[in-house]
């Protein structure tokens, strides 16, 4: 009885979340109701005894969610209306039932045709998280390692884009120094628009 | 299920709530007192025996101010923050063994709420949502001061919970389980057994970053002290400020439990002596918090980022790599 309420309380809490993370058009709604649907999610991996997948589910999105926090600061006032340009909505909402649909279709298909059966159930003798450390490590290891890779790529590419000038300290630096490094990077992108 | 233990769990649920916040309350006045003692003051003393009561005018004070809400706030999430720091530091403590378990009257009583297998990344995980109050306090507040808190609060605490994380990795990967009572019983022998000794480095670090994660002195960027105004708790008043302030002494209360458990030695076999150990050790690591905030001054944003990245995490990684290789040959 209890997994039942826990169940449909998430359930309702989860839809709701997300609908104003959809619906609204102030920034911080958004990103707020985000993050707490996402939070929401873990209690479905806890109610069905995945407790490991349920941690890391609300490790991963509240630091995931606050990445997109930063964004919602540079680029808008996160205590006004955003004011959105709807050119075409017949288009969007046609596309967005769409969507909806097929979503709902390919949740529903292995269930319907009752395809549905667990590769690795869930062993009492065995705890979570070394169940999943073995499947990971022996049948989906190479996508794991490629996932690794593609991490390390994405983290590289990032202090590359982001590290120019990181060896220099501004707040080590008197107003002369900074004004005369600004005035050499300003006049080499112009250099670099020339060409 | 049944009912003896729902109400078991309830009643677990109640009385942890009412200790800690309780607690919280006497931190504020332990913590004046301590301060005053190490810079040669008095602290609180004229509201009852040794200033005592101050705990309860201040309670009071917060409980009937009037609630003020500024008018361009956006008001749903400006209301809430204050909350969720508060809810979620309570949270984090049902994963928390605050004690040995023990008889009374014949019947077994465990003192956690929840003991899943996975307790320590339940606690870690709980706290991190708790850094959601600042950050949201901070945005929705309208206030150009309270907004760059918010952002300076969301990159420490992002950056420090790698720290964290790694920092626990190794001594997790020599217990070889996640749950708190696992790693107590692992540590059961006595002193010599203690995770310390086999993992200093890891203990320093989970220390420091605990500083961070709490937003305690030396790492106190969340309200900036130098800027003479406190940071995203600047437009808040009454009890939704005080909500912030329970969720942070809560927060240091129940990141020393599990410094206490993790490296040393927690409740040891669980007998009376080791329980009132446990609570020594913590309190132990709350007074630190204080004397820090006594002896040191803040560090500047730039620096503490530097000590993140290109300090702590090197060496946190190195820890881990040593580890496993000391566990494999």
């Amino acid at each position: 009885m209890f997994e039942a309420i826990a169940f449909y309380l998430f359930a309702a809490l989860t839809i709701v979340m997300f609908t104003i993370t959809v619906m609204t058009s102030q920034a911080l709604y958004a990103l707020t109701a985000m993050a707490a649907g996402m939070i929401f999610i873990s209690a479905f991996f806890f109610i069905l005894g995945a407790d490991f997948l349920g941690a890391i589910q609300i490790i991963v999105y509240t630091g995931a969610v606050m990445a997109i926090y930063a964004f919602g600061m540079m680029f808008f006032d996160t205590t006004r209306n955003v004011v959105e340009k709807r050119s075409n909505p017949r288009f969007v909402v046609v596309l967005g039932a769409l969507a909806a649909v097929l979503v709902v279709f390919i949740v529903l298909a292995p269930i319907v045709t009752t395809n549905l059966n667990a590769n690795y159930p869930i062993d009492l003798a065995v705890g979570n998280s070394q169940a999943i450390g073995m499947v990971l490590f022996t049948k989906y290891l190479v996508p794991f390692e490629l996932a690794a890779v593609m991490l390390l790529v994405a983290m590289i590419a990032g202090i590359v884009l982001a590290g120019k000038k990181m060896d220099k300290s501004l707040t080590l630096m008197t107003e002369e120094d900074i004004a005369l490094m600004h005035d050499s990077f300003t006049h080499e992108s112009t250099q670099e628009e020339a060409h | 299920m049944d009912m003896a233990f729902i109400i078991e769990t309830i009643v677990k649920i109640v009385v942890i709530l009412l200790v800690f916040s309780a607690l919280a309350g006497l931190g504020t006045y332990f913590e004046r007192k301590v301060l005053a003692f190490m810079q040669r003051r008095l602290g609180p003393m004229h509201v009852g025996p040794f200033g005592l009561l101050q705990v309860a005018a201040d309670g009071i004070k917060l409980f009937t101010k009037e609630d003020i809400i500024p008018q361009n706030v956006v008001k749903p999430i400006f209301k809430i923050a204050p909350v969720i720091t508060a809810a979620t530091a309570f949270m984090a403590a049902a994963a928390i063994p605050f004690w040995p378990q023990f008889t009374v009257f014949g019947y077994t009583v465990h003192p956690i709420v929840a003991d899943v297998n996975i307790g320590i990344l339940y606690v870690l995980g709980v706290m991190a949502i708790g850094l959601y109050g600042p950050l949201l306090g901070g945005m929705a507040s309208a206030n150009k001061f309270s907004l760059i808190s918010a952002a300076r609060s969301a990159a420490v605490f992002i950056s420090y919970e790698v720290i964290s994380g790694l920092s626990l990795l190794a001594p997790l990967m020599l217990v070889g389980s996640l749950s708190l009572i696992d790693i107590n019983n692992y540590q059961a022998g006595g002193i010599g057994n203690w995770i310390v000794w086999s993992q200093p480095v890891a203990f320093i670090l989970f220390w420091i970053a605990a500083f961070a994660e709490t937003g305690r002195t030396p790492f106190h960027l969340v309200a900036n002290d130098h800027e003479i105004i406190d940071g995203f708790g600047t437009e808040y008043s009454g009890m939704r400020w005080g909500l912030f302030f329970i969720g942070e002494y809560a927060n240091m209360f129940f990141i020393s439990f599990v410094i206490a458990i993790i490296f040393l030695g927690g409740f040891g076999d669980g007998s009376i002596a080791g329980a009132f150990q446990l609570l020594l050790k913590v309190a132990f690591f709350f007074f630190f918090f204080l004397w820090t905030r006594a002896a040191w001054p803040d560090v500047r944003p730039d620096q503490l980022m530097w000590l993140c990245w290109k300090v702590l995490m090197p060496i946190a990684v190195i820890n881990v790599v040593i580890t496993g290789l000391v566990m494999m040959f």
